[in-house]
């Protein structure tokens, strides 16, 4: 009789095993749920893919809040991975006919591929009703390099730095929190480290981090006021023995960080810089704990990046009119400061933030508007045009980093190794220089 | 499977009488009863495995090219990778056989709350490989549990960082301990399912004759088990090969491994080709390994139908 229970026990277990095991492998999209069709029927339903808000609460909060006064077709909203998103849509286009994904939602950089082979909608005429409202460059960046506008802007959101206060004790005499330059940080986290014994600086330097948007947008620009022309010259080596010396004062466990709000919040990091989506938990959680501050500046100025995430609609779309009602209900004022307070990322409609809004959020929206208005403050989009190739482009960043600041390779040695990479990336895809580089005819040159 | 030579015996007669009678179009039937596992295997394995073969020997324009194969073999990360991945297969799988070995033969024992050993020891099959990387980050993090206890007991007076990239060493243990943890339940069930094949009656046997209980496990259940230790083998090595989730959670860039190379190449750089290369090196491996296992522990023919 107990044999026979245990054999059954194990049967169990192994058809649980297996299922595991094939689970384990699938890594499923959390789709689902999606907002309920209403009583009017406007058409077919559609999925509403984007590469942003994967966390689970953000797609919750995108479900039952922000698309809750969404009245139309049914709406599935689903996120994924940029690989898997493109991919999908990418595969649908070329099954021809309807698909089903009606609407995406991308960061700038990631429409290229699908903008260049033709796929996306141009929705000028949408556009065209917010032109008083949506500002004139993200409009300009929406047209991803073609005639046509390829997205709508949707939100932006930046990237600052969270400052636990107690590490306000320890700020180098002279520094002003608000106006730190590279040297301060460095010095403040050395000053950290000889009075605690502690690394308390955090980078966001693990697999699925945004430590490359780091380089991109705040480090090499802030140094050498430019990002491929200057990939390799005297002002990128300066720059990477500064990072060097940051990185001797940074968490050591930063290679496994990918959200600086998590260090944060345990208190391993007392200062994190990362994107405003990645720290707002922090600030949320522990608003009177906590300050957020602009980047710090460089020698170049104190640069900072702009993301910009947009909506476009794919050729193969089931239901065109449904999906531009999506976009006009995200537009709207009210809508995009529900975006805010739910989500954290930032209207790009101008509207005045409530009274009533949440003290993490208001340390956020005060740090981004304090750092754009710095009087030495320089705006820097996300790399342009590089489609496909803006994975090799990162990729050739983060190794470098990787082979200079860990591995201690020769600084100029590895620039020239992986500035060949650089320019390999970006003449694939053609890209003209973008944003700190100037402009180019023809692809932007490594110098 | 045991007694069905006997069972054999006794039929044959009437099997030869039978085929005379058995209508023809019969032949077709075995075939036709696999052709769904076929068609499953041709459609969800085979079709994508070639699709990768032929992904990472494909250029842009279409031609064979192996620039895919060099891109991967001079990646930063590629020998760090390879040294990583063996090592771990190296320090988990003989760790994790031993463990499941002396686990199974605990609950085959039959000693009180066997059972209950059984089902605690499975927990962590319920447990998805990233949740379980996870799981062990808040043990092994700065603040996490681990570093709490020790201070709160006064073992150390700050806490430690185990999983800084400086520490290699530490690293590797704690992955270890984690994968352990994770993937021992899988050879467990294995072994248990194995021993209880043996017949009681080489048990009642080695009683006979005197032998203690440390002999019989020497000489009656390992020889008798080595066909379910193969495919234990088999499944954990395979498993070591593309270890990856709990890696990643708990080591992040920081210790590059095979398989999330793979994943990196595909996902975060957006190059489907050579994420195929380095899908077609775990392949090979996983391949040779297995090759390796099956001429190795060589279980005879008389064993594996015993």
């Amino acid at each position: 009789m107990r044999l026979k229970r245990e054999r059954t026990g194990i049967a169990v277990l192994m058809v649980l095993a297996l299922i595991v095991s094939a689970c384990a492998t699938t890594g499923a999209p959390s789709g689902g749920g999606g907002a309920a069709p209403t009583g009017s029927d406007t058409g077919k339903g559609f999925v509403f893919a984007s590469t942003q808000f994967t966390p689970v609460p953000e797609q919750e909060n995108m479900r039952t809040k922000i698309l809750a006064g969404y009245k139309g077709a049914a709406l599935d909203f689903i996120t994924e991975a940029e690989a898997a998103s493109i991919d999908r849509v990418t595969a649908e286009a070329k099954a021809g006919g309807t698909g089903q994904v009606g609407l995406i939602g991308y960061e700038n950089g990631q429409f290229g591929a699908l903008a260049k082979a033709g796929y996306l909608e141009d929705l000028s005429s949408i556009v065209n009703k917010y032109k008083e409202k949506l500002p004139q460059d993200m409009v300009t960046l929406g047209k991803a390099g073609t005639s046509g506008q390829v997205y709508v802007p949707w939100m932006q959101a930046t990237y600052i730095l969270a400052v636990n206060k107690k590490a306000l004790e320890f700020l180098p005499s002279g520094a002003d929190v608000n106006a730190l330059t590279y040297d301060q940080l460095i010095a403040w986290g050395k000053n950290i480290q000889d009075k605690t014994g502690q690394k308390r600086i955090g980078l966001p330097a693990g697999s699925n981090g945004l430590f490359h948007r780091l380089f991109q947008g705040y480090f090499y620009p802030s140094y050498t006021g430019g990002l491929v022309t200057t990939f390799k010259n005297a002002d990128a080596v300066t720059m990477w023995g500064k990072i060097k010396d940051l990185w001797a004062v940074t968490h050591p466990q930063s290679t496994t960080y990918n959200f600086m709000q998590e260090p944060l919040q345990s208190e391993d990091v007392w200062i994190g810089m990362d994107h405003v989506a990645r720290l707002i938990n922090v600030l949320k959680a522990k608003p009177d704990q906590f300050l957020a501050v602009p980047a710090p500046a460089g020698p170049k100025g104190r640069y900072y990046m702009s993301v910009v995430i947009g909506l476009a609609i794919p050729k193969t779309t089931p239901n065109r009119g449904g999906a531009e009602a999506v976009i006009e209900h995200l537009l709207k004022p009210e809508t995009q400061v529900l975006t805010l307070r739910e989500n954290s990322f930032f209207p790009v409609i101008d509207v005045p933030y409530p009274a009533d809004l949440d003290k993490g959020l208001k340390l956020e929206a005060e740090a981004v508007i304090r750092q754009s208005n710095s009087k030495d403050a320089k705006v820097v989009p996300l790399p342009v045009g590089l489609g496909a190739k803006g994975g090799d482009f990162n990729k050739a960043i983060i190794d470098s980093f990787q082979r200079i600041v860990i591995k201690g390779e020769s600084v100029q040695t590895v620039l020239n190794e992986q500035g060949v990479l650089v320019q390999k990336a970006i003449t694939e895809a053609n890209a003209p220089c973008w944003g700190p580089d100037g402009t180019s005819t023809g692809p932007c040159q490594v110098k | 499977m045991l007694g069905s030579g006997r069972h054999l015996d006794r039929s044959v007669s009437g099997e030869v009488a039978a085929l005379g009678r058995r209508p023809r179009g019969d032949a077709w039937l075995p075939l036709a009863l696999l052709i769904p596992a076929i068609a499953f295997l041709a459609l969800l394995i085979i079709v994508p495995m070639l699709q990768a073969l032929f992904l990472s020997v494909q250029s842009e324009a279409g031609a064979l090219t192996t620039e895919h194969f060099e891109r991967m073999r001079g990646d930063v990360a590629f020998s760090d990778a390879w040294r990583n991945t063996l090592l771990l297969l190296i320090l988990v799988v003989p760790l994790q056989i031993v463990l499941a070995l002396v686990m199974a033969l605990l609950v085959h024992s039959r000693i009180k709350g066997h059972a209950w050993f059984l089902y605690v020891y499975a927990i962590p099959l319920a447990i998805s490989d990233l949740a379980a990387g996870i799981l062990w980050l808040a043990v092994f993090t700065e603040s996490g549990y681990l570093n709490s206890i020790l201070q709160g007991i006064g073992v150390i007076e700050r806490p430690v960082t185990f999983l800084a990239y400086t520490d290699l060493g530490s690293v590797i243990a704690t992955i270890v301990i984690a994968e352990s943890w994770r993937a021992t339940a899988i050879v467990l069930v294995v072994l248990i399912a194995g021993l209880q094949l043996i017949p009681r009656d080489y048990f009642e046997a080695a009683d006979l004759f005197g032998a203690s209980r440390f002999r019989r496990t020497i000489h009656v259940v390992l020889p008798l088990l080595r066909p379910s230790l193969q495919s234990a083998l088999i499944i954990r090595t395979i498993f070591a090969f593309q270890t990856f989730a709990v890696v990643f959670a708990l080591a992040g860039r920081n210790f590059p491994v095979l398989m999330g190379e793979a994943y990196n190449w595909y996902s975060l750089n957006r190059n489907p080709n050579v994420a195929a290369a380095y899908a077609v090196v775990l392949l090979a491996l996983t391949l040779g390994a297995t090759f390796i296992y099956l001429r190795v522990l060589n279980v005879a023919q008389a064993e594996r139908t015993r």
